[in-house]
């Protein structure tokens, strides 16, 4: 009883030679495949260097090519002579000259004999499993695939574009269903000889040298009919990244593929000078019947291709650009913006920052300086409070300062006096959560004892800026968490709102808000409203204010405000 | 964008191409051997090319650096050092070295001399095009060679790798600290900005331009357009018809500039750490607002000036100390992409 190795050779042949010593100084006679494209000299060193093994041979050479039949025939070729050559061979072990065995190849040994009859190849159907990349699946077996991808991939591409027009589907031969799975099995014997012996072969053969990657699928459907017992996996441990090329083992992969229990892994890169002089030394630690578990490898080549196709949404650097509107989310975090508040109430940001879990700065976007919280020329990774680079660039500034402060909620201030290039990002950003009282520009014109023709354009182009910005939070295509009061109807009922806001945000304690802040004088701010409007300036974004120009009392009347979009 | 108006487009940039690719064929006689070692160059050795003067202090740990992580062979310019710079490279086993007195400014700041020597000598190598005060740091850089990563690069069908230039800067004064030639300059500067740089995409080049970083928060904070650029694509499988347009900040043909990824995912990306604010920096400024051979008719050396006039901190309490790449990798400050 033994375990033959067909092993698939194309490029660093020095390592794949290593490898080959190994499997036959353990005792597992060894047939190995040479690209034709490999030189004439090149093999000849190759097989020299091998020439003292008895138990390796070498096998009909063939011109392969990735994705075609070229690599089915080189398997088939190189098995066929494993049969016929080493009687004691009782399962074959197809490896490429990049694997490397991680466990002592005696445990190999012990691990099939003790399973004489079972098959170890992955083998799916293509209904069950969506299979990875290239958006060809089911197509793989319907269309036709006499081109090279790597060499013609236009011609490639419009032949199948060519045959979706015109709906052409192949047959599949009688009594076989697509089954897909990794390239690399390990087959009986009986199950092998039944393969490579049936009637049928030149048909089968006909029919997957026109399949997309036939060593994906001429075994693992041909399985099927003969195995009485399959175990469904691949005994080589091999990940895939998200464009289909095998992840690749270096150096410092050494402790992961220890603890993995594999027998087998691929691909090695050939300067991993660490893991081929590990794996491949003698007296190697045994581990027995462990079964192998891949599962924390799995995870770390996952996460790479999740990091790869999705990324870190709200981080923008030198390999992460998303196109605007392409990702939903602008930032990395939640973060809360007050709109008016800091003009109804006096150092809002102070009693904001008493009773929310979260750091308040002021008007991040007011003209000058950023007013960041506690008033610092530097923030969080190193922004500058220069309000030329925070316009420079304002977008860049929010996600910037939302990126460096991950972890801890930010909440600034925002007003139509400030720079407003944000709009669109917040209105759009699922990540905002705005918060607007309208018409309280008014009261800082209100308090200032200007020339009131000033006063009046000045209203009128605040009232416009606020109005399209309005317009944006308001936009189908806003994705912010935006609440609206106007002014006269927040200050009806001022704490209701501010509450279900700060409930939002995280309060620094679980009971409801006892001190409410400090609202602003508003002695005769009535009368002032009436002027602009007797000016022809209507400032309608106040909403109904009473003409009274006395103290406003807040009626017992509640309103609830209302959410424009969640 | 229309068909008519992309065509239009694609040709400028070949002919733009097609005419730096020229200037540097003109240029060739600018440059006069001292020390061709070439022959030693193999098939898959990897190329590191650099204009230099005056680098005495940077250029042994530079060179050690770069030899750890498996640069075969280093081509330098000499452009008039006069600190023995020259003495010290042509006794390198693995340099070649040319010397020019002609102008930098003129040789487009030393890219013509380098585009030629890398059509005549970087064809279908890796080449690494750094500054002596750039040093690479990319995805596991502590335990993978660059041959890893180009071996990476080649198996994914990628032709560049991209880079953010990332200044390192002392605490204290500039000139507090002196480095000695060969001593880890990072043992001095360790600081950094790690979050405020900001970017916006070339509308025909399609490279990134990236600015900010503590020379726009010391040196541009009110023309933060003139902070100078830090995107740089320093790793290119090169092909003699490729061209650097300004410094190594972008390439033709452009898809060469694709280094980032558009649709939210991150490619892999690393960092230049750039060591350019050593004890050396204000005699340096002082020699090139003479010599004005800089960018930009030397404004950026003229904004230095003005600050380094008052020996100022570049450091703050929210700078970060440089600790490794995965520190950088956490920042968002680079990726390791799919490499894994």
């Amino acid at each position: 009883m033994s375990v033959g190795v067909v092993m698939l050779v194309h490029t660093a042949l020095e390592r794949a030679a290593q490898v080959a010593r190994h499997w036959s100084d353990s005792g597992c006679p060894v047939v190995i495949h040479v690209d034709k494209r490999v030189s004439r000299s090149g093999y000849a060193s190759f097989v020299a260097a091998l020439d003292d093994l008895p138990d390796i041979l070498f096998s009909e050479r063939h011109r392969c090519e990735w994705g075609t039949w070229s690599l089915v025939a080189a398997s088939q070729t190189a098995s066929a002579l494993m049969l016929a050559r080493f009687a004691q061979v009782q399962h074959v072990y197809l490896a490429s000259g990049s694997c490397l065995p991680l466990r002592p190849v005696s445990e190999l040994i012990d691990y099939l004999s003790g399973r004489p009859r079972t098959d170890f190849i992955e083998s799916a159907t293509i209904e069950d499993v969506p299979w990875t990349t290239g958006g060809l699946d089911a197509e793989r077996f319907t269309l036709r695939f006499p081109l090279s991808w790597k060499r013609h991939r236009r011609a490639f591409d419009a032949y199948v574009a060519l045959q979706r027009k015109l709906r052409i589907k192949r047959r599949m031969p009688e009594g076989l269903v697509p089954h897909l799975g990794s390239q690399w099995w390990c087959l009986t014997r009986q199950t092998l000889t039944a393969i490579l012996e049936d009637p049928d072969r030149e048909i089968y053969d006909r029919y997957f040298s026109r399949v997309w990657i036939p060593d994906e699928s001429y075994y693992q459907t041909l399985v099927r009919l003969y195995s009485d017992h399959i175990e469904s996996r691949s005994l080589t441990l091999s990940k895939f990244d998200f464009e289909g090329k095998p992840h690749v083992f270096y150096d410092d992969h050494l402790q992961l593929l220890r603890r993995s229990d594999c027998f087998v892994a691929r691909k090695i890169w050939p300067h991993a000078h660490r893991l081929y002089d590990s794996f491949l030394a003698p007296g190697q630690t045994l581990m027995h019947d462990a079964e192998p578990n891949p599962g924390k490898i799995d995870r770390i080549f996952s996460k790479a291709v999740e990091r790869r196709t999705k990324g870190r949404p709200g981080l923008y650097m030198q390999s992460r650009f998303p196109r605007w509107g392409h990702e939903q989310v602008k930032t990395c975090a939640p973060y809360s913006v007050f709109e008016g508040f800091s003009d109804l109430f006096e150092n809002f940001d102070l009693w904001l920052s008493q009773v929310v879990n979260a750091r308040v700065h002021g008007h991040l976007f007011a003209p000058g300086d950023v007013q960041f919280h506690g008033g610092g020329a530097v923030f969080t990774g190193a922004l500058s409070h220069s309000g030329d680079i925070r316009d420079y660039n304002a977008k860049a500034f929010l996600t910037s300062l939302i990126w460096n402060t991950r972890g801890e909620r930010q909440c600034f201030q925002f007003s139509p006096r400030d720079n407003q290039e944000v709009t669109w990002l917040m209105a759009e950003d699922p990540n905002a959560q705005i918060s607007v009282i309208t018409g309280t520009w008014a009261l800082a014109l209100f308090r200032s004892k200007g020339n009131f023709d000033q006063i009046r354009k000045e209203a009128a182009r605040l009232q416009r800026i606020e109005n399209d910005h309005m317009q944006a939070l308001q936009s189908p295509h806003a994705r912010a968490r935006v609440r609206v009061w106007s002014m006269a109807d927040f200050i009806e009922s001022p704490m209701e709102p501010l509450q279900s806001v700060l409930d939002e945000i995280g309060p620094r304690a679980t009971q409801r808000i006892s001190e409410a802040p400090k609202m602003v004088d508003l002695n005769g701010f009535g009368r002032f409203l009436q002027n602009l409007k007797n000016q022809g300036m209507h400032p309608y974004s106040v909403g109904d204010y009473p003409m009274t120009g006395e103290a406003f009392e807040p009626r017992q009347l509640r309103r609830r405000a209302y959410v424009v979009k969640s | 964008m229309g068909i008519a108006k992309s065509l239009r487009i694609a040709g400028r940039l070949r002919m733009k191409r097609r005419r730096l690719l020229f200037r540097s064929f003109r240029k060739r006689r600018q440059l006069h051997p001292v020390e061709n070692r070439t022959s030693r160059i193999k098939a898959d050795s990897i190329l590191a090319f650099s204009t230099v003067r005056n680098e005495m202090v940077r250029l042994p740990y530079f060179l050690e650096y770069y030899r750890a992580l498996g640069v075969n062979h280093f081509l330098f310019v000499d452009n008039e050092s006069d600190d023995g710079t020259a003495e010290y490279l042509r006794e390198q086993p693995d340099v070649s070295l040319w010397t020019t007195p002609e102008s930098y400014k003129l040789s487009r700041f030393g890219v013509d001399w380098l585009t030629w020597l890398q059509i005549k000598y970087g064809h279908n190598h890796w080449c690494l095009t750094v500054d002596a005060d750039e040093i690479l740091v990319y995805p596991f850089c502590d335990t993978r060679s660059l041959r890893a990563l180009t071996d990476w690069l080649d198996d994914s069908s990628i032709r560049s790798f991209g880079t953010l230039m990332l200044d390192m800067y002392p605490k204290g004064p500039l000139d507090a600290q002196t480095c000695e030639p060969g001593q880890d300059p990072f043992e001095i500067l360790s600081w950094f900005d790690s979050g405020n740089y900001m970017m916006e995409r070339h509308p025909e080049l399609h490279n990134l331009w990236i600015q900010g970083g503590v020379r726009a928060r010391k040196f541009f904070p009110d023309q933060p357009r003139r902070a100078p650029s830090l995107n740089k694509t320093p790793l290119v499988k090169w092909n003699r018809r490729y061209a650097y347009v300004s410094s190594t900040h972008a390439l033709l043909p452009r898809e060469l500039n694709q280094v980032y990824d558009q649709w939210g995912g991150e490619k892999a990306s690393g960092v230049l750490l750039h060591t350019k604010f050593l004890h050396t920096i204000g005699e340096k400024t002082r020699e090139e607002m003479q010599r004005r051979q800089h960018f930009g008719n030397s404004e950026e050396y003229v904004a230095y000036h003005d600050v380094l006039q008052h020996s100022p901190d570049l450091w703050c309490k929210w700078s970060e100390k440089y600790i490794n790449w995965r520190q950088l990798e956490i920042l968002g400050l680079m990726s390791k992409g799919n490499w894994a």
